[in-house]
């Protein structure tokens, strides 16, 4: 039979999606995961004469009642309008996404679903009729569960406790059964596939970690609604997969699952309808299947982007940063990398196995116990970001809440944080040299701010994560590392994040990147650096990296052994 | 992440994850443990220095002197606790003691028949209407608790001279109460004052509260990140309100308990106890910036402070020194707070590995 342009289907023989693009061919993804075309890893295209017998995808089973829908809603605060006559429709039984640059309004129409913030104007329906929700406990009682874009956890207090925060399992007299509240979280954690302890205190996780303890506590309230803003952004593709069998369950069960992400093959791999939003405003709402990547670009920026950018070859020079045999007990051991000027070196692999780690002991920020590090060929003392810093080095960290910004301080404040004494003069900080540096900056990477002298607090997820990178770039230095550079950027910042980073190598920087979406990895890197379990478990130059060689290598089911160049 | 794709893989350098569970849960404790035994050890040492300075320091008679005096800043210390954790302070709880001591004895005078358990209860609600009125302001105005506390504590403590002056006696003594109610102070059950064990009651019963109930872990949650607390749809100005009444009318019982151990009342009985009370709270553990400690920290710091308190004299040093031993206690613990935290913060990063 001949396919449907747009249409997914799978063929019977291979158990692969293959989306059609047009009726004279069809595009077939290697990885099989992400059917959608706009991908930069080896696709193979067959002519439907040609390809396996094509049956339709199975049908999803038939969109439900509408659970809940926002109408014409609108919400400011001060000058800056968040929402201007948004629209949203959840129907049961439907994986729903919203996209949008940054800035867009996406986490503040979540957060109106979520009761955290009042519309100044228009209606939520609940099955049909107005409620009003007032507060994070009414959106909950109403059976809608929601990921918020930054993780909102109690660093005191443990893991279990985090999850079930108010809805402890209790004991006859009122009292909170603890042994219950841990087997309930270890039951969770097997779903989810996690191996958390439950009992340590969320102080001191991951981002990632942080990410599943939140899509855990929102799954332990089997609600109706359950609404993810941004779940994935710092994930790999396994633990992706995993949140995603589970999102499929549920809305087979009848859910509706709200999905917010930048990541296109996510959103196309999910969701059934998906809804573009651009300034406030509600641009359109249509099944996935009609819809192509650029279209959804399209609308979302009102222009043509292009999603990727083409890194520049740059001929690599001197080695700068040299490590060796770098060991934490228990967390990475026997790491040995170098990096010449001009190069980007990505660290890949999944959650968990030690890079966000690796690159803080090369900084200084946490001590190692074996191992030295090197920059220009001398040795770097050990726990000291102060010494890293003077000798070169620069970390973009991932947690950009605890170690990226100061959230009360102004968006120039914290652009220009680590060079107030380049900028000062007899020193004095003149705010005038503040001021445009900030603006240079801000300018450059897009952000998306009311004033430059409101408080970051205020920003976008997204737009926070530029002011971070401003923050770093903007010292120059020697070594860049970046550990997950556009968490949450959307995609024609992300373009213009890895034209600049392109840039700077050319301009002879070093860069250390640490990311988790593999089309970032594969573009980006000259070479690859893939770790499993706390050690360095293959090196790919660029011309060999691909998404099965780096895949297989980060679940260690292959790849050689690293040598340290 | 899980182990579903493990294959042959270089050694991992991680503990197999159920391992992990156990010592992740084993180090929190040690630590907490770790805080409120450095606080008995250096209780242990200075009563140990006081004894080979004077034998009789461990006398029946001395020890339950110590107790008795003890009890009052060790129920102030928990009730403080209990607003700490929240990420708040209250200023006014000396004031609030002096008004409750004041009220209970004015009771007393105009009506000496009243039950002491009556008493004890009216003394509460005169705290309990105080701390209403902390609590409403800080949970409704959105006021910060420093402030509001601070204004307070010299509204109560001015409400208080305006009462004691405008009624016919300036100061309540020893003969104007009536004996049942001084016999309180003297009272014991197995050699042990009465009035230590109810401290002792009340600090069991608080930290029972905090540890096992809903509403006690909420507290923690609010101090440990209030946005978080909001998003997550905690009753943040209730609770926040609630732990102030609490703390209110353990300060109320903490005046009839001064009432009954001094018996001299006037308008300026508690004054000055806030900061001690807060030193105690510190000094035992109890974050400033809410979150974490607990209500027996606070206790075994009550504890220490008093102790202090009274074995400078006999250690031959002037009383003078006590409020430099009190200052360097708290940047001691202030020290080991810091130390631990990283500790646990170094041990704690290293635990984000698990399986493949
Ligand atoms: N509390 C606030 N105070 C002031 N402005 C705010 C506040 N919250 C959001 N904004 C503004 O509202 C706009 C929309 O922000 P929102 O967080 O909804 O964007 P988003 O679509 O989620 O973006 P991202 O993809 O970066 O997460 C932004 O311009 C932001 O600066
Ligand atoms: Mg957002």
């Amino acid at each position: 039979m001949i396919p449907v342009p747009g249409e997914t289907c799978q063929p019977r023989s291979t158990g692969v999606h293959i989306r059609v693009l047009s009726v004279a061919s069809v595009t077939l993804d290697t990885a099989g995961r992400y059917p959608y075309g706009l991908r930069h890893t080896p696709c193979e295209t067959f002519h439907t004469s040609e390809a396996v017998t094509l049956e339709p995808a199975p049908a999803h089973p038939a969109p439900g009642s509408v659970v809940l829908a926002l109408e014409d809603v609108s919400k400011s605060f001060g000058a800056v309008a968040a929402l201007r006559g948004a629209r949203l429709e959840l129907r049961a039984g439907e994986a729903h996404a919203l996209v949008g640059e940054n800035g867009a309004g996406k986490s503040t129409l979540v957060k109106i679903l979520a009761g955290v913030h009042g519309p100044d104007s228009g209606r939520v329906l609940l099955d049909g009729a107005p409620v009003t929700l007032d507060n994070p406990a009414a959106a909950r009682a109403a059976g809608i569960a929601v990921i918020y874009q930054e993780p909102t956890l109690f660093p005191d207090l443990s893991v279990a406790e985090n999850i079930f925060m108010g809805r402890q399992p209790l004991t006859g007299g009122r009292r909170i059964d603890r042994r219950e509240l841990a087997a309930r979280c270890r039951a969770l954690f097997e779903r989810l596939g996690v191996t958390l302890d439950p009992d340590r205190p969320a102080r001191g996780l991951s981002i990632a970690d942080q990410q599943m303890i939140e899509i855990a506590k929102a799954l332990s309230f089997d609600a109706r609604v359950l609404v993810m803003d941004e779940p994935t952004a710092a994930l790999s593709g396994v633990e992706v997969e995993r949140l995603f069998t589970v999102a499929r369950s549920l809305r087979s069960s009848g859910a509706a699952v709200l999905f917010i992400s930048h990541r296109f093959d996510e959103v196309f791999d999910l969701c059934d309808r998906i809804t573009v939003m651009r300034d406030g405003q509600w641009v359109s709402t249509d099944p996935a299947t009609d819809l192509t990547v650029d279209q959804v670009v399209r609308r979302m920026v009102g222009r043509e982007v292009a999603s990727l950018f083409p890194k520049i070859d740059v001929e690599p020079g001197e080695v700068v940063l040299e490590v060796r045999g770098l060991t934490r007990v228990g967390v990475f051991a026997d790491v040995s990398f170098d990096v010449r000027a001009g190069e980007i070196v990505a660290l890949a692999g999944l959650v968990g196995a030690g890079r966000s780690e690796v690159v803080r002991a090369v900084f200084g920020v946490d001590a190692y116990d074996a191992g030295s590090v090197r920059v220009a060929g001398s040795q770097l003392r050990q726990g000291s970001p102060a010494a890293a810093m003077a000798a070169g080095l620069a970390l973009v960290p991932e947690d950009r809440r605890q170690q990226g910004l100061v959230m009360e301080l102004s968006v120039e404040r914290n652009a220009t944080l680590t060079r107030r004494w380049k900028l000062a003069r007899f020193g004095l900080l003149s705010a005038r040299s503040e001021r445009a540096t900030a603006a240079d900056w801000t300018k450059r990477m897009q952000v998306k701010a009311g004033k430059l002298s409101d408080a970051v607090s205020t920003l976008s997820g997204g737009n926070q994560q530029k002011v971070v990178l401003a923050k770093w770039l903007s010292t120059d230095p020697r070594v860049l590392i970046v550990d997950e550079p556009t968490r949450g950027i959307d995609v024609g910042t992300k373009a213009e994040v890895h034209r600049l980073l392109s840039q700077l190598a050319a301009d002879g920087m070093a860069v250390v990147m640490v990311s988790s979406e593999l089309p970032e990895v594969l573009g980006m890197a000259d070479r690859v650096l893939v770790m499993h379990e706390g050690r360095v478990v293959a090196d790919i130059p660029r011309a060999q990296a691909d998404e099965d060689s780096v895949m297989l290598a980060a679940t260690g089911q292959a790849g050689r052994p690293a040598v340290a160049s | 992440m899980s182990s579903s794709t493990k294959a042959a893989a270089p050694a991992p350098v991680d503990v197999a994850p159920e391992h992990t569970g156990g010592r992740g849960a084993a180090l929190v404790q040690r630590l907490v443990v770790v805080r409120e035994l450095g606080i008995l050890a250096a209780l242990l040492l200075l009563i140990v220095a006081t004894v080979i300075a004077n034998p009789r320091f461990l006398s029946g008679q001395n020890l339950r002197d110590l107790l008795l005096s003890a009890s009052i800043l060790t129920v102030l210390a928990a009730g403080q606790t209990i607003v700490i954790v929240t990420r708040n302070v209250d200023l006014s709880v000396g004031s609030v003691l002096g008004l409750s001591a004041y009220a209970s004895g004015t009771l007393l005078v105009n009506a000496p028949g009243t039950p002491v358990v009556l008493v004890i209860l009216a003394g509460m609600a005169v705290g309990a209407a105080c701390g209403l009125l902390n609590g409403a302001i800080v949970a409704i105005a959105k006021v910060p608790s420093l402030v509001v506390t601070l204004g307070t504590l010299y509204a109560f403590r001015g409400l208080d001279s305006l009462w004691a002056s405008s009624s016919d006696r300036l100061q309540i003594n020893a003969a104007d109460l009536p004996t049942g109610f001084k016999s309180l102070a003297g009272a014991r059950l197995l050699g042990v004052p009465l009035l230590f064990l109810i401290a002792l009651a009340v600090v069991l019963l608080v930290g029972f509260y905090l540890r096992n109930y809903r509403s006690g872990r909420e507290l923690y949650g609010i101090g440990s990140d209030p946005a978080a607390a909001r998003l997550s749809g905690i009753p943040v100005g209730r609770r926040v309100l609630l732990a102030f009444v609490v703390n209110g009318a353990l300060a109320g019982l903490a005046g009839v308990l001064y009432a009954a151990r001094f018996q001299t009342l006037d308008a300026t009985a508690g004054t000055g106890q806030e900061l001690f009370v807060v030193a105690a709270a510190v000094v035992g553990g109890v974050a400033i910036f809410g979150g974490s400690g607990s209500v027996y920290g606070a206790a075994l710091g009550a504890l220490l402070l008093t102790t202090i308190g009274t074995s400078l004299p006999q250690l031959g040093l002037n009383p003078f020194w006590r409020d430099a031993a009190v200052g360097a206690l708290i940047l001691a613990a202030i020290a080991l707070d810091r130390a631990l935290s990283l500790r646990l913060a170094r041990r704690l990063r290293g635990r984000n590995l698990r399986g493949a």
